[in-house]
């Protein structure tokens, strides 16, 4: 570990809070508005057409309900995914900041934890918001749906450090808009607006495959109960996420700017 | 999982205590310590077999045209780049096994400003300290402190991006002081700015340099490095060419003085060769003839250019001037230094 992490990942947080107050604030805000307008739209518009449908357990829940714990998910990975894609990706490659940072005593590890931990801040920011809608909403049905904030940081860890190792391998601009053409998908089809039942078995692999499925399993899990034992495969699929994608971001630094 | 110790416990003013009391050089006594060190990128060799040792308060220069091999020695120093070959020590350490303890110890002010353009001056000072570990209660006198030296009172609260080429310059040497360093690392310090800003950056340099701070600097201005340096290395492709003071250098690889003769594109190759056959030179004096003027390398250079105009040659301008560095790689690879 020594060499590559010193015990700083603050000092790379600071520098994030220190520059968010030049930052677009208009962008970030949207960030959390994008799912909600979904709710609404989907949940109160679409929802009054398609009426009760079933939840988790077997019991019918509102189509509101329903949606609202996929669309909290989402939102935990997409503010991870801006900070950690397109944010990270301008200051790989046109900001020059990590050619700084790693003249400085710090490791790659500390860059790499410092801006994830920043991303996924973000993502808890928007997450935090959304529950705070749902209960408002009434759209929470069980007692452990306050977890479903914690959830959402591990949810937005395992993006953010994916998200960042991956803008490591980008170059160009086109390149980076392959991440949206993977994440749209990603969002439309992880069993976020029906039950994954609608697909045929060989679909239903595919689907639970995907990161926001597990995301979203866990998430109305949590929010509409009881949660069962098999959360804990979602918890673990971000697990492996996180320390993928934290490895492959420290050891990716260290080739683009140790060279 | 190691937090710098010698950091951790520096508060406010008690840090240059803190860092100077570890001695931290090599075991022969020097800061800097490179013995047959090589860098390869692929089939380039960037750097192929240098020594070179820097001791404590030396301000030493690696000079030497584009693509030598300078930045590349400088980034292996600066502990960002790892060595394909040879030794290498810096304060006491092997930078391939301990990069942060020894980063620690250094400023670096890198060929390309790498300033933080989203935040302040102030702000940029203490965000870059923070890296170090340093604590706010050091860091807050500290930057002011800095702010001042780099004549950037009145900018301290703007945002990097509105500043001008030099005050940037002056702020990424600012901030590499942060930490008191050991070393401070200067690649290309002056490239790209203006004859002015150089004067006021030189002024600065000069100040640190009297200060006692051990400085390394690469260069492919020779009237830089003339003025800055204690002690040289020429390189060239990767090899040191010469090493010594830059008034030892031009005592053992040019003569005294050097008239310049230009006498007009297409003729100055058969000038020179008439020149040569007159005898109208002395003693190991030379000619050396570039594309657009003649270079006569002599002790005397009035005496020299008063023979030639003598002989019936009639230069369309002339000048005559004390040999510089520019001279020494000349004569060392054939080639200018500035292309």
């Amino acid at each position: 570990m020594r060499g590559v992490y010193a015990g700083r990942p603050h000092a790379v947080l600071h520098r994030s809070f220190v520059a968010l107050k030049t930052s677009n604030w208009f962008i970030i805000v949207t960030g959390f508005f994008e799912p909600l307008f979904y709710l609404l739209s989907f949940g109160l518009g679409l929802g009054g057409l398609i009426g009760a449908v079933t939840g988790p357990d077997g019991r019918p829940v509102s189509y509101a309900a329903f949606i609202a714990p996929a669309l909290l998910a989402t939102s935990a990975m997409n503010g991870a995914i801006y900070d950690a894609t397109w944010n990270i990706f301008f200051k790989m490659r046109f900001a020059k900041l990590y050619d700084a940072m790693v003249a400085t005593s710090l490791g790659t590890l500390d860059i790499a934890l410092g801006e994830i931990a920043f991303a996924l801040l973000r993502g808890l920011a928007y997450a935090t918001a959304f529950t705070a809608v749902m209960y408002a909403m009434g759209l929470v049905h069980s007692a452990w749906g306050l977890l479903c904030i914690p959830a959402a940081l591990v949810v937005a860890f395992g993006f953010a450090a994916c998200g960042m190792a991956v803008t490591s391998y980008m170059k160009t601009f086109q390149q980076m808009d392959w991440i949206t053409f993977i994440l749209l998908p990603m969002f439309l089809f992880s069993a976020t607006f029906y039950p994954i039942t609608v697909y045929p078995e060989a679909i239903q692999i595919l689907v639970r495959a995907l990161p926001l499925w597990h995301g979203i399993a866990l998430m109305r899990g949590l929010a509409l109960g009881p949660p069962g034992p098999e959360l804990l495969w979602d918890l673990l699929y971000f697990g492996v996420m996180i320390v993928i994608g934290l490895f492959v971001t420290a050891r990716r630094l260290e080739r683009l700017f140790m060279r | 999982m190691k937090r710098d110790s010698t950091h951790r416990n520096a508060t406010g003013g008690g840090i240059s205590a803190a860092l100077k009391s570890v001695a931290l050089e090599n075991a022969d006594g020097s800061l800097i310590s490179a013995r047959g060190l090589v860098k390869t990128f692929g089939q380039l060799r960037a750097v192929d077999g240098i020594d070179f040792s820097v001791g404590k308060g030396e301000a030493f220069g690696l000079l030497g045209p584009n693509g030598a091999g300078k930045s590349t020695a400088m980034r292996m120093v600066a502990s960002v780049s790892k060595r394909t070959g040879g030794e290498l020590s810096i304060l006491g350490m092997d930078p391939s096994l301990r990069g942060p303890d020894i980063r620690a110890h250094l400023g670096v002010v890198p060929q390309e400003d790498n300033l933080d353009l989203e935040i302040s001056v102030r702000e940029n000072l203490v965000v870059y300290g923070r890296y170090f570990g340093l604590p706010f209660s050091y860091l807050r006198p500290k930057a002011e402190e800095l702010i001042d030296f780099a004549q950037l009172r009145e900018k301290a609260r703007e945002k990097v991006d509105n500043l001008s080429g030099g005050m940037k310059r002056r702020l990424t040497i600012a901030r590499a002081l942060v930490n008191e360093p050991d070393i401070l690392l200067l690649d290309e310090p002056t490239t790209g700015l203006d004859p002015q800003a150089r004067h006021v950056l030189w002024d600065r340099l000069f100040r640190l340099k009297e200060a006692g701070v051990t400085l390394v600097i690469t260069t492919h201005y020779m009237d830089e490095a003339e003025q800055l340096c204690d002690r040289l290395v020429v390189m060239d492709r990767g090899h040191i060419m010469a090493e010594g003071t830059p008034a030892s250098l031009i005592r053992e690889h040019s003569s005294r003085e050097v008239v310049e003769l230009r006498f007009g594109s297409g003729r100055n190759e058969g000038t020179a060769a008439a020149i040569s056959a007159a005898g109208l030179l002395g003693e190991g004096d030379r000619v050396e003839v570039l594309p657009d003027r003649l270079l006569v390398y002599t002790q005397e250079g009035e005496a020299t250019l008063a023979r030639v105009v003598a002989s019936g040659q009639r230069p369309i301008t002339s000048l005559v001037r004390r040999s510089s560095l520019e001279d020494v790689f000349l004569r060392l690879t054939g080639r200018s230094l500035v292309e």
